[in-house]
């Protein structure tokens, strides 16, 4: 596998030199792979929001480097935009910068800033709509006259249209309902298997990251605190408790009755593998059939 | 970033310039004011630069934030002393070309800097110790009278009060904007004047239309919570002058006295 | 009677009278809520579950069909306030509710509205502060605290009213686990320290489950209700409304499918692995 972005020492302090000076990232180096979907977890202040905007360049890191497909974002800083466009990044409640008349003028923004434009533009604008399940009807409405989730998707179509290499999503289901949510992730999941793109995606819930993400970086107090296999993550419970993190309760059940000296393996993610792992467990003991 | 603007900002305190009644404080500031214009030699100059070092020593803020505060109008400040200089009369001192320096020229450069810094620096110290409540509370009171005339006192204080609640939200806002539109590519920091007005459609409307939403949520929000207009209404924090208050009076007043007496006797340099 | 009776009531955005087919955003709810319960209200965005929030406290008045507070017509106009001052509602921006630019001065926008002396202001101000655990913090300025905190700071300015009963409206959509933990511990306490009524509505189901009664709503409708285990047990009705169901209940649920024997449907992690220990021998 080849690796697409590379981070070497990488710090960030806020107002440096002022009496406010406030660590946010404390030297973090890793790689991710091309085509990897990444899960980024951590509590609110942990240092990942700072983190990610130093991977399009939105902040210059005060220590280390950024390097993306061999070469650091950094070493021509007027060509920084440049970054941003291979480097795509959406937003908390990106449904607010939505600006344009119509939804479609809105999607192509970022890929006529890009310097798209004619045919190539409108397929952009158009698989990008497509990606978020926005019904092409819609691309002439004004995206103020759109629902809350079909907003919220109109501006991640925004960042997909820009056709990134690598696609960050920060809390991409905050504040949606359950249904809201779960189409959003199938459709991440869905954009990260046909594009074969990297994915990174931030969030609070535990149990997205464990059903979607193939590897799992851990921040707390500013510093990397684990970067490894989801499974590997998450087994891990009693650790990321004293981050102030928790794994998902399917994964706290299996685990506890491990613990009981039953035979169930590590980092068991998702309902359906734990219901495969029981039901064998219950058809050897002869309790169902 | 945006959100570094100190101008305006309040700095919870304890203060003897914190403690002062709000409406003495308004009052003392307006006095300024017209005193600082008032000011025609050094001496006078000298007299309400000292009483302004006084107030600002007192509120115990640190004196970086006041910096930062005239960092904000540094720019007005270069102009405004730069034309001084260079549209006085009188001798010559010095001339190139059109341009030409006198004696009088240098002092109305003073005079002017000095004068907008003094302002800025009262205005910051009012604003830094006093909370927009208090402020627009004090504001409400003093105006009181005006309601006679059906002027609707209460409902342009309630007003200020909430636009000054919002500018850190809005501020903040702003930021997160701009990095949103950053990320699409938007570009702020190079072109032509028109090439960036342009460039800010894309922060000004989603910042309007969230203003409005905003603006619709309080609302809704200030009726959950009983609010029904000013009348009726009775305020936690009753405002009393005390000896404090008094004392800044008479500071003022001498102050005045100070200005006035030295115009008399020593004549006039602008 | 109990405390908020809601009988009938619909409601729609549409003019009734000009539209041929108004959508209903509410469509003919009854739901009796008792003095001292913990209610919470779920379903999805668009089921009508904010638009009846806002006709507890007389926000919004029903097209038809009654809603009455402690015997009160909320449809009387001379009521409003009376009822505004026995239910206050939390709104689900905590950013856009906090009016004044310090905390103690916001908790105290309520009372002042209601006239209430300045002495018993200051006690109501530092007794609502209290019991949300933000006294400490009543000199701050709004802006630079937390969700959580901001979210609390909102709860005590409804608190500050002395009301019987609130009604949160999605109050930890907008916040992280730990706001969401800090504003969800709090109305336990209200509730049972204080003894005040609570309505949550919420779409995250692992806070309904905390609450004694559920309230499932889906097209402006009442899907189901009951205590949260009868409510959690019907997974199946649940998953068809694409609703959340703990993964405790859907794991021993399709268990029981499978042939597992099963009474009782777990929804803590905990019931569950005491289950599982059961059927596992």
């Amino acid at each position: 596998m080849s690796e697409i972005l590379e981070l070497k020492n990488l710090g960030f302090v806020y107002g440096q030199g002022t009496p406010f000076e406030k660590r946010a990232v404390d030297n973090v180096s890793l790689k991710i792979n091309k085509g990897e979907l990444v899960g980024i977890i951590g509590h609110t202040g942990s240092g990942k929001s700072t983190l990610v905007q130093m991977l399009n360049g939105l902040i210059k890191p005060t220590e280390g480097e950024v390097i993306l497909d061999g070469k650091s974002i950094w070493a021509e800083p007027k060509k920084i935009r440049s970054v941003r466009f291979k480097v795509g990044m959406v937003f908390q409640y990106p449904e607010y910068q939505l600006f344009e008349e119509t939804v479609y003028k809105d999607i192509a923004f970022g890929a006529i800033n890009k310097g798209l434009s004619g045919d190539e533009l409108d397929r952009a604008v158009r698989s990008a709509a497509e990606f978020t399940s926005l019904k092409p009807e819609l691309l002439d409405k004004s995206p103020f006259d759109l629902s809350g989730g079909e907003k919220r998707r109109a501006a991640i179509a925004g960042v997909i249209a820009m056709q990134p290499e690598i696609l960050i999503l920060d809390e991409p289901t905050a504040g949606l309902d359950p249904m809201g949510r779960e189409i959003l992730l199938s459709q991440i999941v869905r954009y990260h298997k046909e594009m074969g793109n990297t994915v990174l995606l931030v969030s609070h819930s535990m149990e997205d990251i464990a059903r979607v993400a193939d590897r799992v970086i851990v921040m707390n107090n500013s510093k990397l605190m684990m970067f490894d296999t989801t499974k590997e993550v998450f087994a891990r419970g009693d650790e990321l408790e004293n981050y102030g993190l928790k794994v998902p309760q399917i994964t706290r059940i299996m685990q506890s009755l491990k613990q009981r000296g039953y035979d169930i393996p590590d980092g068991i993610l998702t309902v359906d593998e734990a219901l495969e792992t029981l039901s064998a467990l219950l058809k050897k003991e002869g309790k169902i059939w | 970033m945006v959100r570094d603007v100190a101008f305006g900002q309040y700095f919870p305190g304890k203060s003897i310039i914190h403690r002062l009644d709000p409406r003495g404080k308004i009052l003392v500031f307006i006095a300024f004011v017209a005193i600082i214009f008032c000011t025609f030699n050094y001496c006078s100059l000298a007299v309400t630069a000292a009483f302004t070092a006084m107030f600002l020593i007192l509120s115990k803020i640190p004196f970086k934030f006041y910096f930062k505060s005239l960092k904000v109008i540094i720019f007005i400040v270069i102009i405004t002393s730069v034309f001084n200089l260079f549209y006085g009369t009188g001798d010559v001192i010095w001339q190139w070309g059109i341009i030409k320096i006198t004696w009088n020229g240098i002092h109305r450069a003073v005079f002017v800097t000095s004068r907008i810094i003094c302002l800025i620096l009262a205005s910051s110290c009012l604003t830094f110790t006093t909370s927009p409540t208090e402020l627009t509370d004090a504001i409400e009171r003093l105006m009181k009278p005006l309601n006679v005339i059906h002027f609707p006192v209460h409902e342009i204080s309630m007003m200020m009060s909430l636009a000054l609640r919002f500018v850190p939200t809005l501020l903040e806002e702003t930021d997160k904007l701009m990095q949103a539109q950053k990320a699409r590519g938007a570009d702020m920091e190079t072109g032509n004047i028109f090439k960036r007005v342009k460039a800010l459609i894309p922060i000004l409307v989603p910042l309007f239309v969230s203003a409005f939403r905003r603006a619709y949520d309080i609302a809704t929000a200030m009726e959950c919570r009983c609010y029904r207009g000013g009348t009726g209404r009775t305020r936690m924090k009753s405002l009393h002058l005390s000896a404090l208050d008094v004392m800044s009076f008479i500071a003022m007043g001498l102050v005045i006295g100070g200005v006035i007496v030295c115009n008399i006797f020593i004549p006039s340099v602008i | 009677m109990n405390f908020i009776s809601v009988q009938n009531v619909r409601f729609s955005y549409d003019d009734i009278e000009e539209t041929k087919n108004p959508v209903y955003a509410v469509d003919g709810v009854s739901l009796e809520f008792e003095k001292g319960g913990f209610t919470a209200v779920i379903g999805h965005n668009g089921c009508g579950k904010s638009t009846l929030a806002k006709h507890l406290n007389a926000m919004l008045l029903p097209d038809s069909g009654k809603v009455y507070v402690d015997g009160d017509d909320t449809s009387d106009e001379n009521k409003t306030f009376d009822i505004r001052e026995k239910v206050g509602l939390v709104l689900q921006n905590p950013d856009n509710q906090l009016v004044a630019s310090i905390v103690e001065e916001d908790v105290a926008f309520g009372p002042e509205n209601l006239g209430v002396e300045p002495a018993e202001i200051r006690k109501r101000v530092d007794s609502a502060l209290k019991a949300v655990g933000m006294y400490d913090y009543r000199m701050h300025a709004p802006y630079k605290l937390s969700g959580g905190q901001k979210q609390r700071i909102a709860i005590a300015g409804v608190l500050a009213i002395e009301p019987q009963c609130i009604v949160l409206d999605e109050p930890t959509a907008m916040l992280d686990p730990s706001g969401r933990a800090e504003v969800m511990n709090t109305l336990i306490k209200l509730n049972r320290e204080m003894g005040i009524t609570v309505i949550l509505i919420t779409h995250f189901m692992e806070e309904a489950v905390l609450a004694d009664r559920v309230v499932v709503m889906d097209s402006g409708k009442v899907l189901t209700q009951g205590t949260p285990d009868e409510v959690f047990s019907q997974v199946e009705l649940l998953k068809k409304h694409r609703l959340d169901v703990p993964q405790a209940a859907e794991l021993a649920f399709r268990l029981k499918g499978r042939g597992a024997k099963i009474d009782k449907i777990p929804l803590t992690a905990e019931d569950c692995v005491n289950l599982l220990g059961e059927v596992l021998g």
